[in-house]
């Protein structure tokens, strides 16, 4: 058995969480769809990392942890800001990304 | 791959899948934050597996530990019933999205089956030292700058949520001693409201406080529970509002009268 | 190839191509001329009421401080050697750009001094006579500041050394005349008079901006001494088409055929506006311009040619107009028109002819201004009327003013040993002296109106002066203050003796001759005393004429219908009637053509048909734009199959 089956997992996964993205409309599940997306990726990084012997991919999951921390921290605030407004937590509520 | 780690793929990997199917499909919030915290620790699994040892801690420890307990206080603060409606509201968006989705499943599955991989080399030339050595020497010498920058935005990302967190107070917080004062002056609560759920079946601050006479004062619970739906409504003079029929309370109950009901709430 | 290597040679001998040498002593001062007038005129606008009082005496004597620098000047430039009387006072570097670049200077030679002292001594009188004749006025200040703006914007028009300068002259004395001509602008009439005026004359102006981009093509600068210099480097082409361009330039600001139209009406300006500005000065700018540019005339007989036509014409067409015109400014206007015309007619008959001009331009100055002054003070003693029909026998009652004005009309008739005598025989003569049939043609036409002009001019003077009194009821005619006749006296004695003390003694020619050359004449077709005689007859006949008409005759009060040549000369020969049916109604045509174009094709069609086509194309590309963050989402995933499936196609 490849080490691909890994690869396709990632992609399984990352289908996954666009769906959610597109299907979902509570806020904070779809930015799980997210986070599920970039997740599926970095399995694939540290998959490549195992097949080509060398560090890199590994170092890069740990560094879109980060951005994913920040990106959460930054979400969460922005989904917390816009409950109060509008006590809604639904994505289709916060539509003014239009003329 | 071993024998092992096979196994180990198609018993985890399923499960992964499933997690997050669940995540798709889950009504809840709480459900899905509990499939997506699944599907986190299977893939901290997988990357242990992978010789990835450092990465999967630390993807345990944060990902499900830290990150998704923040989704978690998120939902609670948000409202762990709000659910939304599961009706559609833009045309089109499920088949189109189920459609592309597959498309681009499809797609990219049939390019990665062109994709010769090359014979795995494996991480132990690499990661002679020990997993986090090695990363560490990565870390700290070739891709120093880009940690430090990612230093920089996780400093930023914390002060960007601040801001986005912090209410402005426009007015002075008002002191216990104003509020009764004012209290007093109004000649409304002066010895303060009832306090909730106080008596012996139910004890929880959903639970309107009773009157002496029995009627149940719906000025005792929390303003945010009411303001939620979530108030749990407790049996009157045998009408119960929830559907289960009191049996023995009732023959112990004084006869109320409207008027004090009427009194309660308002003293 | 000929004809190109004379024009070069040519120019090389041409006088006033010699650089001139940097000015010192008194003419470095020259500057002072022009910032004494213009320094009167900052002083009077911007002082505002505070000046009310002093302004008017103060405009007058910086006035005259100008005339005393410029005297200085002709003092100092006579001192010198005839070929180094031409001095440079190089002021300031003012455009520099690319390969161009012009200094402001000014040119002091015996040309622009003629000028500076003609403009100056005249224009000082007639400070000197406004005192009297604005006295009554509330906004004399304002009226003063004008008239040393004008000044001064006159003296930078003769004693720039660039064209480029010259304009700016050119157009400040338009502005000045604008702003005089309507200096009672609360009358209607007045102000769309100034309009006019302001009109007609951007339409030389255009011509002159024109002729010198044209220049600046040509030569790649604008200062006299480099186009000058190299005039003859030019193809005779250009030389012609900038030589007409000039032309047209002159004829706007010296209401010459066909942009004659504005000065009859310039009359609604104050009496002494009419004197300096519409007689005396400004509007033989273009004489000067054409003189001034004789190095590219010399070099063009066809754009000389048509200068002298043009000059021909409107001799003619004042000379008939100023036979119908009763109002006194008007016939006056016509007048000057006429002789200004001889003034063309010298300057397009070339060399021979151009000292006869500057001449003539100078006695005109004196003796016209001093017959405006002189209508000025009969308006005075006729409460403002200008109707020569409700005149007559005013000879007795206001003395001083009809000696004065006799002066004036014996010079400008061409009276024997008056002014006038000398410099228009010698014009008339010149013109008989004018190669082949040009000769003959300009030489009658020229003979003729000095008949004319006798004729019409007596008119004028018995009308006024002589016949019976016709004055309405409430006129009282009285001399005017001394102010007023001291000016008139001064520029009567000039009119009388000028000539005999300039030409006789050779003052003239010699100062001249530096700038023109010597023109030797090519021999007249009818003997000097030939024409003499002729022109003496034709006087004595127009003057008989007008006395047995208008001197012993009964003049009608109210005008009579008169035949149709009466009536057309009365109506300007029909210029406005032509300039409005010939020029403004296709004119306008065109225009409301074009509004219609650039409404319905431009802005309708292509700039309109565009925005509503995007519009339309915005609205429907706009229902994508539903504000939905997942149908973003959905189409970045649109983006990202399609990138695959491209991908493997390629594959």
């Amino acid at each position: 058995m490849s080490l691909s089956v890994y690869i396709y997992l990632a992609t399984i996964l990352f289908t996954i969480g666009a769906l959610v993205v597109l299907l979902r409309r509570n806020t904070i599940i779809v930015f799980m769809g997210v986070e599920l997306m970039l997740n599926a990726c970095n399995l694939a990084l540290i998959t490549f990392s195992r097949m080509h012997g060398n560090l890199d991919g590994q170092v890069y999951t740990l560094f879109v942890m980060v951005v994913a921390a920040a990106e959460v921290v930054v979400g969460l605030a922005i989904i917390m800001s816009i409950y109060r407004a509008r006590r809604s937590a639904s994505v289709d509520d916060a539509n003014l990304l239009k003329l | 791959m071993s024998g092992g780690e096979a196994l180990l793929f198609w018993v985890l990997g399923p499960t992964c899948v499933l997690g997050s199917l669940g995540l798709l499909f889950a009504r809840k919030a709480v459900h899905a934050a509990m499939a997506m915290a699944l599907v986190m620790v299977g893939l901290g699994i997988f990357y242990i597996a992978q010789y990835a040892e450092f990465v999967g801690i630390i993807q345990i420890f944060v990902y499900s530990g830290a990150v998704m307990m923040l989704f978690l206080f998120v939902i609670m603060t948000v409202g762990v019933e709000s659910t939304t409606s599961s009706v559609e509201t833009i045309g089109g968006q499920r088949i189109w999205g189920w459609l592309l989705a597959l498309l681009f499943l499809g797609v990219a599955a049939f390019g990665l089956g062109r994709v010769t991989f090359p014979e795995p080399v494996g991480l132990d030339a690499a990661q002679t030292e020990g997993t986090v050595t090695a990363l560490a020497r990565e870390i700290f010498s070739r891709q120093v700058f880009s940690f430090e920058v990612l230093g920089s935005l996780l400093v930023i990302a914390v002060m960007g949520a601040m801001v986005l967190a912090h209410r402005e107070r426009l007015v002075p917080r008002r002191t216990q001693r104003e509020l009764a004062a004012e209290r007093v002056r109004s000649n409304s609560f002066v010895a303060g409201k009832p306090a909730p759920g106080v008596y012996a079946r139910h004890n929880a601050s959903d639970t309107p406080a009773l009157l002496p006479d029995g009627t149940p004062a719906a000025v005792s619970v929390p303003r945010v529970l009411v303001a939620r739906g979530q108030e749990h409504p407790v049996p009157y003079r045998g009408i119960d509002p929830a559907g289960d029929t009191p049996e023995t309370e009732d023959a112990d109950l004084p006869a109320p009268s409207r008027s004090a009901t009427t009194r309660g709430e308002q003293a | 190839m000929s004809v190109l290597e004379t024009s070069a040679g040519l120019a090389l001998a041409d006088p006033s191509a010699v650089r001139a040498i940097e000015a010192t002593g008194t003419s470095a001062l020259a500057w002072l001329l022009i910032a004494l007038p213009l320094l009167g005129a900052g002083l009077l606008l911007v002082g505002g009421r505070a000046t009310d009082k002093f302004g008017p005496l103060l405009a007058t004597l910086l006035s005259w401080g100008s005339f005393v620098v410029g005297a200085l000047v002709v003092l100092q430039l006579a001192g010198l050697g005839a070929e180094e009387r031409s001095l440079s006072v190089p002021l300031w570097d003012w455009v520099t750009t690319g390969n161009l670049s012009v200094h402001a200077g000014l040119l002091i030679d015996p040309l622009s001094m003629a000028f500076v002292l003609l403009i100056t001594f005249v224009g000082s009188l007639i400070h000197v006579y406004s005192l009297g004749y604005m006295q009554h006025d509330p906004d004399k200040r304002r009226f003063f500041a004008y008239l040393n703006l004008f000044v001064a914007a006159m003296l930078i028009l003769v004693l720039a050394d660039s064209y480029l300068l010259l304009f700016v002259g050119w157009e400040g004395v338009g502005l000045a005349s604008y702003l005089l001509i309507g200096f009672w602008n609360h009358n209607p009439a007045y102000a769309s008079a100034a309009n006019k005026a302001f009109v007609v004359n951007r339409i030389g102006d255009f011509a002159l901006i024109i002729a010198m981009a044209y220049m600046l093509y040509t030569y790649g600068a604008l200062d006299y001494a480099t186009v000058h210099g190299e005039a003859g480097s030019a193809a005779t082409t250009t030389l012609t088409v900038i030589g007409l361009l000039l032309l047209l330039g002159a004829c706007g600001k010296s209401a010459q055929f066909p942009l004659q139209s504005w000065l009859g009406d310039a009359m609604a300006g104050p009496t002494p506006v009419s004197a300096l500005i519409h007689a005396a000065t400004m509007v033989t700018a273009g004489v000067y311009l054409v003189a001034r540019s004789q190095a590219i005339y010399d070099l063009t007989p066809d754009a000389r040619l048509a200068v002298a036509i043009v000059g021909a014409i409107t001799l003619l067409y004042g000379a008939i107009v100023g036979c119908a015109k009763d109002d006194i400014k008007k016939a006056l206007a016509a007048s000057t028109m006429s002789q200004i015309g001889y003034m063309m007619l010298a300057v397009g008959l070339g060399p021979i002819g151009y000292i006869y001009a500057i001449f003539h331009l100078i006695t005109h100055g004196f003796f016209k201004a001093g017959m405006f002054l002189g209508a000025g003070s009969v308006m005075h003693a006729m409460n403002d009327r200008v109707d020569m029909r409700r005149f007559g026998a005013l000879g007795r009652e206001i003395k001083t003013t009809w000696i004065t004005f006799g002066a004036g009309w014996l010079a400008i008739i061409g009276f024997p040993f008056t002014a006038g005598w000398f410099s228009k025989d010698h014009i008339i003569e010149s013109a008989f002296s004018a190669p082949g049939w040009q000769g003959w043609v300009f030489g009658l036409v020229a003979l003729l109106g000095a008949g004319i002009t006798a004729f019409y001019m007596s008119r004028l003077f018995f009308m006024t002066f002589h016949g019976k009194a016709r004055w309405e009821d409430d006129a009282a005619p009285h001399e005017s203050p001394l102010t007023m006749t001291v000016p008139m006296m001064v520029l009567a004695v000039g009119s009388l003796v000028l000539g005999a003390v300039l030409y006789p003694t050779g003052v003239l020619t010699g100062w001249l001759e530096p700038v023109f050359g010597h023109g030797e004449a090519h021999e007249s077709l009818i003997p000097l005393i030939g024409i003499q005689v002729s022109v003496f007859v034709l006087m004595a006949l127009g003057v008989a004429l007008a006395w047995l008409r208008y001197g012993r005759d009964e003049v009608p009060v109210v005008a009579p219908v008169g035949s149709f040549a009466t009536r057309a000369a009365r109506q300007d020969l029909f210029q406005d009637e032509f300039n409005e049916t010939f020029l403004r109604r296709p004119g306008a045509g065109l225009v409301a053509g074009l509004e219609v174009a650039d409404n319905d094709v431009i802005d309708g069609g292509m700039v309109g048909g565009t925005s509503r086509g995007l519009a339309g194309v915005a609205n429907v590309v706009r229902q994508a734009q539903n504000g939905f963050v997942r149908s973003y989402a959905l189409t970045m995933l649109a983006g990202i199959v399609a990138i695959l499936g491209a991908v493997w196609v390629i594959q």
